[in-house]
């Protein structure tokens, strides 16, 4: 027969399945060897990324933040911004960031892990450690967790005592090599080294010092209290070094 | 393809392209499909984010948007009122001979216009196919970062480059689908009103033609 009618030409190649098997077959390898592919671009795209701007932000794979904010926008900080330390402490503080810089810094180089999935690796991180401003505060006896809040009025964060006290946990004021950016949470923030990306809570400005964990606001979500990379919200792998 | 008077390709007698339930099928697509990328531009990038904010309410748009995205196919499949989007769907799927040179000759700015091209030509082929491709991979991606409790961290971080990289090919898909639409006037009436000229099946999709008249 010369002429059949299309949906019955069952011997033409079935083309459109293939397009669509193979892009499934695509996306499953994707999944499963895109972390080393996409470590890969991130190493070619450095030059261009490491600015931290531009389109090659907007490029998979390479060693980008994602920028998070859960409310409206950027907050901005207030001109008269304090970071302020208080509850169960002998001596609230009311710093500004030039108080901070005063203080001895610590210096990380080290990843930023999100939950998603998302990660980029040695990131410069100046900052206080966050013990040593309590030392500084002096905590009372019967104290247990800390309860951080954002200026944006909506993000909080939680971290027990004992966590609060690793060394490679600091409330930062410079990152990617100059003050944190409004977009990444500056003035300040805190930097949890061992623990996923949400506990290092942006635009910090009240750390209150209490006696009970009380979850964050992406822990409301259903993320893990204890976030530490890698033991965590059901996720296996290597905690990044 | 020759630019064609869209006026003389309007008129005349008119034949049935897309039944209602195809069109639904197609607007309602496109639809989560356009939310889905405005909602995916306000989690992914920066100028956008900082417009918009609210990421806790913007995830769950998208999340639930791209649960739901495949439900008007699916549904359009599933019961007597589907059978021209399943004969579409196998018109699509077969490639018959002429598709393949369609494709290379308009790839070199060819004229097509001896080829007899059925319903659909090559490109409006690969452009339906990719996009159900499409929409498997960013639902397989979107599912492994959404419920992260069963896989490696790797496959998550592989999760969100292939869901990343796929959001920006289909972008450029969907300007393309969209830019053609917008170049070919009748091929854009026939999805809304369903209808094209006997004119217009005759020179664009002459096989198509010939086996409606041969009759079912």
């Amino acid at each position: 027969m010369e002429r059949m009618a299309e949906p019955e030409s069952r011997k033409a190649t079935p083309v459109g399945r293939r397009v669509v098997l193979g892009m499934l077959g695509l996306g499953v390898a994707g999944v499963i060897f895109g972390d080393p592919v996409s470590r890969g671009i991130g190493d070619i795209l450095q030059p261009l990324t490491s600015g931290d701007s531009g389109l090659a932000s907007l490029v998979p794979g390479a060693d980008n933040f994602q920028i998070y904010t859960v409310v409206s926008g950027y907050p901005t900080a207030p001109p008269d911004y304090r970071l302020t330390v208080d509850g169960m402490v002998e001596h609230p503080l009311s710093l500004t960031v030039a108080d901070l810089e005063a203080m001895p810094a610590t210096k990380l180089v080290k990843p930023f892990q999100c939950v998603t999935g998302w990660r980029v690796p040695d990131v410069h991180w100046t900052g206080v450690r966050l013990g040593h401003l309590l030392d500084e505060a002096g905590v009372t006896n019967g104290a247990t967790a800390l309860h951080f809040k954002s200026f944006d009025g909506t993000y909080t964060e939680s971290l027990t005592l004992d966590q609060a006290g690793l060394s490679d946990v600091i409330v930062a004021y410079q990152m990617l090599g100059g003050p944190v950016t409004r977009e990444h949470g500056g003035p300040v923030r805190l930097y949890v080294a061992p623990m996923y990306g949400y506990k290092s809570i942006k635009w910090l400005s009240t750390i209150s010092v209490v006696n009970q964990v009380e979850p964050g606001y992406w822990e409301d979500d259903g993320y893990a209290v204890d976030a530490w990379i890698g033991r965590s919200n059901g996720l296996s792998g290597d905690p990044v070094s | 393809m020759a630019t064609p008077s869209p006026e003389g390709e309007t008129r005349g007698e008119q034949l049935s392209r897309f039944d209602p339930v195809e069109r639904l099928a197609h607007w309602l697509t496109a639809l989560f499909f356009i939310t889905l990328i405005l909602t995916g531009a306000a989690l992914y990038v920066p100028a956008v984010i900082g417009f918009v904010g609210r990421r806790g309410l913007v995830e769950r748009i998208h999340v639930d948007v791209g649960l739901a995205l495949p439900l008007p196919l699916m549904v359009s499949l599933a019961g007597s009122w589907g059978k021209g989007l399943r004969a579409d769907l196998r018109r699509i799927n077969r490639w018959i001979p002429g598709d393949r040179q369609w494709l290379r000759l308009t790839f070199r700015r060819q004229s097509t216009s001896h080829l007899k091209i059925g319903k659909f030509n090559a490109g409006q082929k690969l452009n339906a196919a990719i996009t159900g491709g499409v929409m498997l991979v960013m639902l397989m991606t979107g599912a492994v970062m959404h419920w992260p409790y069963y896989w490696p961290l790797s496959w998550r971080t592989g999760a969100t480059f292939m869901h990343d990289v796929v959001a920006i090919f289909f972008l450029a898909l969907v300007i393309g689908h969209i830019g053609m639409a917008l170049a070919h006037p009748p091929a854009l009436r026939s999805i809304v009103t369903g209808k094209v000229s006997r004119a217009w099946a005759k020179r664009h999709a002459p096989r198509w033609l010939e086996d409606l008249e041969a009759g079912p």
